[in-house]
């Protein structure tokens, strides 16, 4: 039986080629991924272990600024008696905050998460061994920085020039003093380091003579946990100390998880292009088996059992599957390898390191690349093993199975009418609705590609006059033909009709909540400008006292975290400019009146009023972050929305319990509305930040927006796998049927149909086929982005169903011209089939 | 009797098709086959020609050359005023769809299109429009009148080749192939088949040239031509079932002995 199948596959080589291409894509992206991703998590380990080499233990706290309690972090003299204790080979203070590097052009470098800006301290040889300096030296006084080395090339400085710096407070110009090289990861990873001399660094991120971390190297032979041991007790209360191998372990476990959801995305992208894949698979061994019928049943004239018969079937597609594997799975290798260069193309600077291939990897291809195989030829065999062994003696060509359609009808009509349901009644469900859409589209999916066949007949009965009017013979035939085997029609087009269902779901999707975002900002701000700081950071409060300044701003209020507990719970309470709010974002009073707020009051959103049983009028106990206890009047409750906190107080009341407030953002208003002469006023009074980010109404919209469109094409981009294993499947399908129908083309050829228009007339066949899975496709699609809105749509206000008609319309175009390109081969060798071959009877 | 001593008894009627000097020769060197050699003849208007011979004696070639199917290595070809030597791909194929009409032994109908769509076809493919007079007649001479709207697997074996012979003549072809038209019908069908053909020719003014290895078959024919080996080897005018029958012996005997 061996012999036999490895027979077949050499003799089939061309049809099986098709096979091979699917599953190796599909092997290829499973491989791929895994391998991407091992080799991500081993070069982050090998970074993070590296950056804590020569850290034994590592002490850290976390100060809270914001309320200015003094005292915080490590002092000097708790960092004297740590370099005191035994063992102890140094011991280095480290204190560090946000800082952004403005490049010549005054923009920032980097993109705000991670800026760093950190202290620069010395040993006693005059070295910090955490640095290599490449030029020049460390900072040694006050107006003095040092630079990593990409952040130095990016803004093209040299040692000694002016480099203007953002911390939290107002922009300063340093005085480049060198340029280093460091094993930091974030650094690594793409992050600009600013270093400052250690009492800058003090007054900039904590206070005056302590540190935030301490970083401890042994001597040698101390071990890490008798020295953690050692130091434990001298350190304050809120400190946290951790051995260097902790850290290095902590911090590869979390780079560990950020991966693994990397990981799964990606996994279900290949799972999607291999279901793809079985549909071209299972297509091809039917049309083997049926191309072998009269092979196959002298097989079993001669004595094969029909095990033996559906195994030489089964063992093909094996064979057929680990080639594909093989070949796959360097395919894979190369993906990933592709992989990581584009992601640094596209900025994500990532460690190096060797690509590694773990065992699992090689085994998941393989299992994916022959199980998915055999599966797919499953039918296909035992419809071999029932072949008849007197189809040997019939002299006839073999007719395509005609049988009866109404059990697999009955059936996945049965499966598309349960998922539908399942589909209507979460959407029915709102919010709690999604595992039952999930479940629902899933049975959906799978009862159309079963009732696909039937739907063939109707759905292109409706386009047929319409190609035959173009296209005239040609259109009529090709028509005919597309409906003749509905069964391998069916299977073909279901290949495009999943990945066009995903495309369209998510389209229908993305667009409709891109439009509530654009909906929802227009009739909720009304301020010309937002003003905030790069990475999330807070705003200095000098930014407000600048922006008040500047003539022309009409009204101007910060969002300011407010930090305190009303009746004892927390709120989520902003600090704003009373009188000024309301004209910069939409606050509509639902009761009272929002100029409470100037005397003390505070207003809060309907929602928060309605859970939390406020009313109008109500004095509720207050605790301030201070400690400070009293009471706050609810002065207004006013409809909420996306921009403004559930509960508002005046930014006066704020200040007063907090010392260092954390400005989230500011909004300003300014005469004649936004223009460049008033951005460039407002950017002025800042003193050109580059850590400070000026938005538009136009980019707050983008914001939101873009980040929704670049989703949609990284999706676009992984889908498009499945258009290709789909490209795949009509050009099989074509190739078949052009086979089988060499007799008739031949007829045609005779009787008169040119070589032109025998090419038209297989294009045309692919076009409708293509189209048809598209049509499909796209319906289910836009249904389940339906669906899925109705869940969501309590969520997002001003919700309302936008279908994408122009990137529908792209998608029909795509998948007709996926059919001309699949007809490109089929429709030459048709054409140059020789007339005398096709019509010699037998 | 004015005529000269000739087979050539309609010498007055114009030629539907003539090969001159035509050779075709496949492979090259010692593997090389001669499938036809220096044939010369004529198709005249308004006769029923049957070319005989035993297998492998070139007379499906020397059909597939004079009806455009097949190209020739030297000699000529003409169909009416067209020679088919220098005819493109396209020009040969237009010449096949207006002026040729085919029937083939098996497969020659679309199993998709019913029995009319398929007798039209070739003038559905010339974007032209039958002349429907001459369609009735096409379709009443071979009796299909009330299967025009079956397909194919609806229609017996008989009938398929029924709807072919009306398919060929629908154009108002300048000549008619049939390559082997009875091969895969039982007696009493090819028959029906052959006395359609016949009348065709007779009624109709049709010109109908038949390859066939059966002498009944021949015998419904104006006129047999015997090929071996490549060459025109006899020729027999008004023959009966049993004459071809020796003459076909003859061959063979002579084939063996030689």
């Amino acid at each position: 039986m061996l012999r036999t199948a490895l027979r077949n596959v050499l003799a089939h080589k061309a049809r099986l080629l098709m096979t091979v291409l699917a599953v190796m894509l599909g092997v290829a992206f499973v491989s791929g991924t895994l391998v991407f991703t091992d080799t991500l998590s081993n070069a982050y380990s090998n970074q993070s272990a590296k950056s804590y080499k020569d850290v034994a233990v590592a002490v850290t706290t976390y100060p809270d600024l914001e309320n200015g309690k003094k005292d915080q972090g490590i002092d000097a003299r708790t960092l004297k008696k740590i370099q005191g204790l035994d063992g102890v080979a140094s011991a280095t203070g480290r204190v560090s905050g946000f800082a952004g590097v403005a490049d010549p052009d005054g923009k920032l470098i980097g993109n705000g998460w991670s800026n760093t800006g950190a202290n620069f301290e010395p040993g006693a040889n005059g070295e910090d061994p955490a640095y290599d300096f490449t030029d020049g030296s460390g900072p040694a006084k006050a107006g003095e920085i040092a630079l990593d080395r990409a952040t130095a090339d990016k803004g093209e400085y040299r040692t000694g020039d002016p480099v203007r710096v953002a911390t939290n407070g107002p922009v300063k110009e340093y005085t480049l003093s060198g340029v280093f090289t460091t094993e930091d990861g974030q650094v690594n990873a793409g992050g600009s380091l600013v270093l400052f001399d250690t009492p800058v660094a003090q007054k900039l991120y904590l206070t005056p003579g302590h540190f935030k971390d301490v970083t401890i190297a042994a001597d040698s032979g101390t071990s890490e946990q008798k020295l953690l041991d050692a130091v434990k007790p001298l350190l304050p209360k809120e400190a946290e100390a951790q051995t260097g191998k902790e850290l290095a372990d902590d911090q590869a476990k979390m780079i560990e998880e950020g991966l693994s959801a990397l990981n799964q995305v990606l996994l279900a992208f290949a799972a999607i292009a291999l279901f793809v894949g079985v549909f071209l698979i299972s297509n091809t061994f039917t049309m083997l088996v049926a191309q072998r019928t009269r092979e196959l049943a002298l097989m079993r004239a001669v004595g094969a059992s029909r095990r033996q018969v559906k195994r030489s079937v089964l063992l093909e597609a094996m064979l057929v599957g680990a080639i594909a594997s093989v070949v796959g799975f360097v395919l894979g290798l190369g993906l990933a390898t592709g992989l990581r260069s584009a992601m640094s193309m596209f900025g994500a600077k990532m460690p190096a390191g060797p690509l590694i291939v773990s065992p699992t990897a090689i085994a998941a291809a393989f299992a994916v690349g022959v199980l998915v195989t055999m599966l797919a030829a499953w039918l296909p065999a035992r419809r071999a093993a029932k072949i008849p062994p007197v189809a040997a003696m019939s002299s006839v060509h073999a007719a395509p199975t005609t049988k009866s359609l109404v059990v697999r009808n009955s059936i996945g009509g049965f499966i598309t009418l349960l998922g539908a349901a399942g589909i209507l009644a979460g959407a029915a469900a709102g919010k709690d609705g999604r595992m039952l859409i999930g479940a629902g589209a899933f049975f959906a999916l799978i009862g159309i590609i079963v009732l696909i066949p039937l739907l063939s007949r109707p759905v292109i009965a409706l386009v047929r006059p319409l190609i035959s009017k173009l296209f005239g013979v040609s259109g009529t035939l090709a028509g005919q033909n597309a409906v003749r085997n509905p069964r391998r029609t069916g299977a073909t087009a279901s290949a495009l009709a999943i990945g066009l269902t995903l495309v369209t779901g998510l389209s229908v999707l993305g667009v409709t909540m891109g439009r509530a975002v654009d909906k929802m900002t227009t009739d909720n701000i009304k301020a010309d400008y937002m003003f905030t700081m790069a990475g999330g950071g807070s705003l200095d409060t000098s930014a407000l006292t600048a922006l008040e300044k500047v003539p022309g701003v009409s009204a101007l209020s910060p969002q300011t975290a407010a930090d305190f507990e009303l009746k004892g719970e927390w709120a989520a309470a902003s600090g704003v400019t009373p009188g000024d709010v309301e004209r910069l974002i939409n606050v509509t009073p639902v009761a009272g009146s929002l100029d409470s707020l100037a005397e003390g009051a505070i207003a809060v959103d309907d929602k928060t009023a309605k859970s939390r049983g406020f009313k109008v009028g109500d004095s509720l106990p207050v605790e301030w972050a201070d400690g400070k206890k009293g009471k706050l009047t609810v002065g207004a409750t006013y409809k909420g929305n996306e921009f403004l906190s559930p509960v508002l107080i005046d930014q006066k009341a704020v200040v007063e319990h907090q010392a260092k407030p954390y400005i989230r953002e500011i909004w300003v208003k300014t005469d004649g509305g936004a223009s460049e002469a008033n951005e460039k006023a407002l950017v002025d009074a800042l003193g050109q930040n580059p850590a400070i980010s000026v938005m538009d109404q136009q980019d707050i919209r983008n914001q939101f927006g873009g980040m929704i469109n670049t989703m949609l094409n990284i999706m676009y981009g992984l889908l498009g796998m499945a258009l290709l294993i789909a490209v795949l499947g009509v050009i099989n399908t074509l190739a078949m049927s052009v086979f089988e129908r060499q007799q008739e083309i031949g007829m045609l050829r005779a009787i008169g149909l040119d070589r032109r228009r025998v090419k038209t007339m297989i294009r045309l066949e692919a076009v409708v086929i293509s189209l048809f899975g598209a049509v499909i496709g796209v319906g289910l699609g836009t249904f389940l982005g339906w669906a899925i809105g109705q869940t969501v749509r309590d969520q997002v206000p001003g919700y309302a169903l936008v279908l994408p008609w122009d990137r529908i319309g792209v998608f029909l175009l795509l998948a007709a011209v996926v059919g001309v390109l699949a007809a490109m081969w089929p429709a030459r060798s048709a054409a140059k089939l020789n007339m005398l071959d096709a019509i010699k009877a037998e | 009797m004015t005529t000269t001593p000739t087979a050539t008894a309609h010498r007055t009627t114009a030629v539907a098709a003539r090969a001159t000097e035509l050779s075709k020769v496949y492979g090259q060197g010692e593997t090389q086959v001669v499938a036809l050699d220096r044939v010369t003849v004529d198709f005249r208007q308004g006769e029923f020609t049957a070319i005989m011979g035993p297998s492998g004696s070139g007379k499906s070639t020397l059909m597939h050359c004079v009806a455009g199917l097949d190209s020739f290595s030297s000699g000529s070809v003409r169909i009416g005023e067209t020679e088919l030597g220098t005819l493109k791909d396209k020009q040969l194929t237009q010449l096949r769809r207006d002026k040729i009409g085919f029937i083939f032994q098996a497969f020659n109908l679309l199993p998709t299109l019913t029995a009319a769509e398929n007798i039209t076809l070739p003038m559905d493919i010339a974007g032209r429009k039958p002349d429907q007079e001459w369609l009735k007649t096409v379709i009443d001479m071979v009796g299909l009148s009330d299967r025009l709207s079956h397909r194919p697997a609806q229609l017996s074996g008989g009938q398929q080749q029924r709807v072919a012979v009306a398919r060929a003549l629908a154009s108002r072809p300048e000549i008619m192939f049939g390559d082997e038209p009875t091969g895969n019908l039982d007696s009493r069908s090819g028959a029906e088949v052959l006395g359609f053909l016949r009348n065709s020719v007779r009624e109709l003014g049709q010109t109908v040239v038949m390859v066939t290895h059966d002498p009944s078959a021949a015998s419904y024919a104006d006129r047999v031509i015997f090929l071996a080996d490549g060459r025109i080897v006899d020729e027999m005018l008004s023959p009966t079932a049993d004459g071809v029958l020796d003459r076909m012996k003859e061959f063979d005997s002579k084939g063996r002995t030689s």
